[in-house]
C-alpha cells in the first residue's frame, strides 16, 4: 500500500526530507519502521532510540504498535515543545 | 477559537475584543507566552509544527475544556515560524461565570498545549542551533487532570 510519510524538527533535519510517498508491506508502526531503518544509514540513525520519538496516524497521536489498515499519513517527530 | 498563524497579532486588542464577545462570563482569564532569552545568546526561535494536526489537535483541547469548565468562551493563538526574543508567541484566554473554572481552563489549555500540540521550537544563537527538548515536568504536568 501507499501511505504518506512525514518527518518534523530534527528527525527531518536527519533524514534530509520532510515527507515522501513510500509503498509498505507493513501492518503498523514498527514494521513501517523496521522498513525504513533498513533502507539507508541516515534513517537506522535517526530511528536508533524509538522512546525519543513520537508518531501520528492520520494526525491523531499512536502508538508504535499501531496498525496500519486505513492508515494514509504517518508523522514522526520528537516529543513536542508547544506553548 | 483557534488561529495558527505566522504573523504578530497584539494581545491587548486580541483581550478587547475576546472579552467584548464571551457571552455572559463575570471572568476572563489570560496566559501570553512570550520568547524568552534565557542566556542572553538567543538570536531567535524557529518554530515548526505539523498543519492540519496541529489544528485538530487544539480544536480538541478546546472543546474539551468549554465542556468540562462550561466555559462562555474560548480562544487560542500560536505563531509559527521566526521569532525574535520579546516576540509573542501564542495566547490563551478563557471566559466563564466565576474565576475558578476559568483559571483552571486556562492552566488545562496550556498544560496540553506543552505537550500535547504539534510544535517544535528551535533555538538559533550566535554560537549555533539547537531543538528545545520536551521536560519531564510537563509531561507530569498532564497527569492533575
Amino acid at each position: 500500500m501507499k501511505l504518506d510519510v512525514v518527518y518534523f524538527a530534527w528527525l527531518r533535519e536527519r533524514i534530509g526530507i520532510p515527507g515522501e510517498t513510500v509503498e509498505t508491506e507493513a501492518r503498523d508502526v514498527a514494521g513501517l519502521v523496521a522498513e525504513l531503518t533498513r533502507r539507508e544509514e541516515r534513517y537506522a540513525q535517526a530511528f536508533r532510540d524509538l522512546s525519543a520519538l513520537r508518531v501520528a496516524v492520520n494526525q491523531e497521536l499512536a502508538d508504535f504498535d499501531a496498525p496500519l489498515s486505513g492508515a494514509r499519513e504517518v508523522a514522526f517527530f520528537p516529543p513536542m515543545t508547544g506553548g | 477559537m483557534l488561529q495558527v498563524q505566522e504573523e504578530a497579532f497584539d494581545p491587548g486588542t486580541v483581550l478587547s475584543e475576546f472579552t467584548a464577545g464571551a457571552g455572559p462570563a463575570g471572568a476572563v482569564v489570560s496566559f501570553t507566552g512570550i520568547v524568552r532569552d534565557n542566556g542572553g545568546d538567543l538570536d531567535h526561535m524557529e518554530i515548526e509544527h505539523y498543519p492540519g494536526m496541529t489544528e485538530k489537535a487544539i480544536g480538541a483541547m478546546i472543546h474539551a475544556a468549554t465542556q468540562r469548565w462550561n466555559l462562555t468562551a474560548c480562544r487560542v493563538i500560536h505563531r509559527f515560524g521566526r521569532l525574535a526574543p520579546g516576540e509573542t508567541i501564542m495566547m490563551v484566554a478563557t471566559a466563564s461565570r466565576h474565576r475558578a473554572a476559568a483559571f483552571e481552563a486556562a492552566e488545562y489549555l496550556m498544560d496540553y498545549l506543552k505537550s500535547r500540540a504539534p510544535f517544535w521550537k528551535k533555538e538559533v544563537g550566535r554560537s549555533g542551533a539547537c531543538w528545545v527538548e520536551s521536560r519531564q515536568q510537563d509531561e507530569d504536568a498532564l497527569k492533575r487532570w
